[in-house]
């Protein structure tokens, strides 16, 4: 039965990706539309585990891409400056599938550290922290010479292709809902429900929520090293708030504590951000109105204003897709 | 013999508020024990002291022997403590089934590796869990219920899913803040049923909250009167109901003289 559940899982997921391949191999799809398919997916794996902190276990974290700096940078400097990989040798793969690995490691580490202290306390710490953290690293990264400063790590190795995405995407997906269903799911979600009943049945909500944290924080860092090594560059601007803010604006659009719904949001709001830069060049460039890129988070503060006022709970609320569901046995 | 519950001298303050005045009293396993007293007494701050929501000022908390005062909330619900609240705490946005599986939780060993992969041993545990509270659903007969959310629930079997979720966390006391609030006549009269049969078949002691005399003299052993956190009368219902004290502070000064 749960086999047969995880099968519907992989079948859509073989199914997704042996489209896009078609596609592409006859031409409809062309390498710019490749590369933002893969920038979806990578902030697939952004928005799902940043909904595992905001959503499922209701916190509040405003510096998401701060912990896919990390991921970045630790696995870059790993293929990079360490190792000097080249995607022409096979070999080099594995060493690439590592450090990745490890820059989540990396990323989880700092969770820890930000997530410890600032989570067991009452109130509204994490936002502040996590709010900062997100411009302090871009801070450390700018004055870091060995990575590159400000001009950023430059020539990695182009080892995320659209199969290296969409694998780990996908694993991504399976993880955490696995984690999701499961006693320690419902345990993080009755922290969002009710911190305080939560607590009087025995949960030790701190240690939760800084394992919801830190588990998010690892998935971020493995976001943030697939899209250095498809970019070949990772550059502190990359990172910032603004960065952040639009992972935040897909957990709420698509629906928070629903993992279907970050998935969708992701895959619009990609395409969405990248059609409105297309649209303000032209504006800018042939109908000659000056107005900048920044005008896109204009554009997303309305969306969020709207869907708040609209659609409190998203577009899925919490439900999730069927494909996405564990199912148990009854009675 | 010594009591399951021991509470000797405690006060609280909240700033220059007296909120709980020098308690003294035991509980003993096995019984069902009663708190009342008007509006403000300080009923629900005495089972926030004992479950650690609060620490108390000053005075001793012993259960089975062993002083818990200053420890968390979640430390005492595993020493044995459960509890319900006044104003309901369900977890709105879980079925009737996960509310209670939540406080199975604590009891379960499965770490982050084995449940993100899903290894047998996991899925063995969410079996385990999975059955333990559908015989517990079955029990407060929330049977229809067990995959509902739970914020579509009537109030009255929100209150039957609280206690439900408390037995949960297997305690070795409950405590029952007013589970008759809001309640008919009838409800009332099965929940009294209910409460009995639940300590006769789990074992456990009850120490509730109520502000119907009716029901305190219906199915308690033993009564704390408590007003302006101050105790102003214990022992047994029959006897304490007639304590001029007790009526003057239900009934108000005039219904005594008369
Ligand atoms: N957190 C708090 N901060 C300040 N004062 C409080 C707090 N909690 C309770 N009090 C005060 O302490 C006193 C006792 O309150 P408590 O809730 O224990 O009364 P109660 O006996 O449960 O009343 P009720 O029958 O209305 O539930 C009241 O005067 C109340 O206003
Ligand atoms: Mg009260």
């Amino acid at each position: 039965m749960d086999k047969l559940k995880s099968l519907k899982l992989l079948m859509a997921g073989l199914i997704f990706y042996l489209i896009v391949q078609i596609l592409s191999a006859v031409g409809v799809l062309n390498g710019y539309f490749m590369v933002i398919i893969n920038r979806s997916l990578v902030f697939v794996i952004l928005a799902v585990s940043l909904n595992l902190i905001n959503g499922v276990t209701g916190q509040f974290s405003l510096g998401h891409m701060g912990f896919a700096a990390v991921g970045a940078y630790a696995s870059g400097s790993i293929t990079t400056l360490i190792f000097k990989l080249s995607p022409h040798h096979p070999q080099d793969a594995v060493v690439f599938l590592i450090a990745i690995i490890v820059g989540g490691f990396f990323a989880a580490l700092a969770g820890f550290l930000i997530g410890f202290p600032s989570l067991r306390l009452k109130g509204d710490y994490l936002a502040i922290v996590t709010l900062g953290f997100g411009e302090i690293i871009r801070t450390i990264l700018n004055n870091i010479p060995a990575v590159g400063g400000p001009r950023g790590l430059l020539g990695i190795p182009k080892f995320s292709n659209f199969t290296v995405i969409f694998l780990f995407t996908l694993g991504t997906i399976i993880l955490i809902r696995n984690l999701v269903q499961s006693s320690i799911g419902r345990t993080m979600i009755s922290i969002r429900e009710n911190e305080l009943a939560s607590e009087l049945v025995g949960v030790d909500t701190t240690k939760y929520k800084v394992l919801g944290f830190v588990v998010g924080a690892f998935f971020a860092g493995i976001g943030g090293g697939l899209l250095a090594h498809l970019l070949q560059i990772a550059h502190p601007t990359q990172y910032g708030f603004y960065a952040s803010a639009l992972i935040l604006i897909m957990v709420y659009v698509g629906g928070i504590g629903s993992l279907t719904g970050s998935i969708v949001a992701a895959f619009s709001l990609t395409f969405l951000t990248e059609g409105l830069r297309v649209g303000i060049d032209w504006l800018r460039d042939t109908v000659g109105i000056p107005i900048g890129t920044e005008w896109t988070m204009v554009i997303y503060a309305v969306l969020l204003i709207l869907i708040m006022l609209y659609k409190t709970e998203g577009l899925m609320g919490m439900r999730e897709s069927s494909i996405l569901v564990i199912k148990e046995k009854q009675g | 013999m010594s009591a399951l519950l021991s509470v000797q001298n405690m006060s609280h303050y909240f700033g220059g508020l007296k909120a709980v005045s020098e308690f003294s009293f035991d509980v003993p396993e096995g019984v069902i024990y009663g708190l009342i007293g008007p509006n403000g007494s300080g009923k629900t701050t005495c089972f926030n002291l004992i479950t650690g929501i609060y620490t108390p000022t000053q005075g001793k908390i012993l259960f089975k022997g062993e002083e818990i005062q200053g420890n968390k909330p979640f430390r005492i619900v595993h020493k044995g403590i459960a509890r319900t609240f006044q104003n309901l705490r369900i977890f709105n946005n879980l079925s009737v089934i996960d509310n209670i599986r939540v406080a199975r939780h604590f009891t379960t060993r499965s770490g982050v590796f084995s449940t993100l992969l899903r290894l047998p041993s996991f899925k063995q545990e969410e079996e385990k869990v999975r059955e333990e509270a559908m015989n517990l659903i079955q029990l407060m007969n929330l049977h229809s219920r067990a995959t509902e959310m739970a914020k579509n629930l009537p109030y009255g079997e929100l209150r039957r899913l609280e206690i439900a979720r408390a037995l949960a966390t297997k305690p070795k006391l409950i405590l029952l803040d007013e589970p008759a609030a809001g309640m008919n006549p009838k409800e009332t009269e099965d929940l009294m049923r209910l409460i009995q049969r639940v300590r006769d078949e789990f074992k456990v002691t009850i120490f509730l909250i109520e502000h119907h005399m009716k029901f305190v003299t219906g199915i308690c052993e033993k009564v704390k009167v408590i007003d302006f956190g101050t105790t102003i009368a214990e022992g047994r219902p029959e006897d304490v109901v007639k304590d001029p004290k007790v009526l003057e502070a239900y009934l108000g000064r005039k219904a005594v003289v008369c």
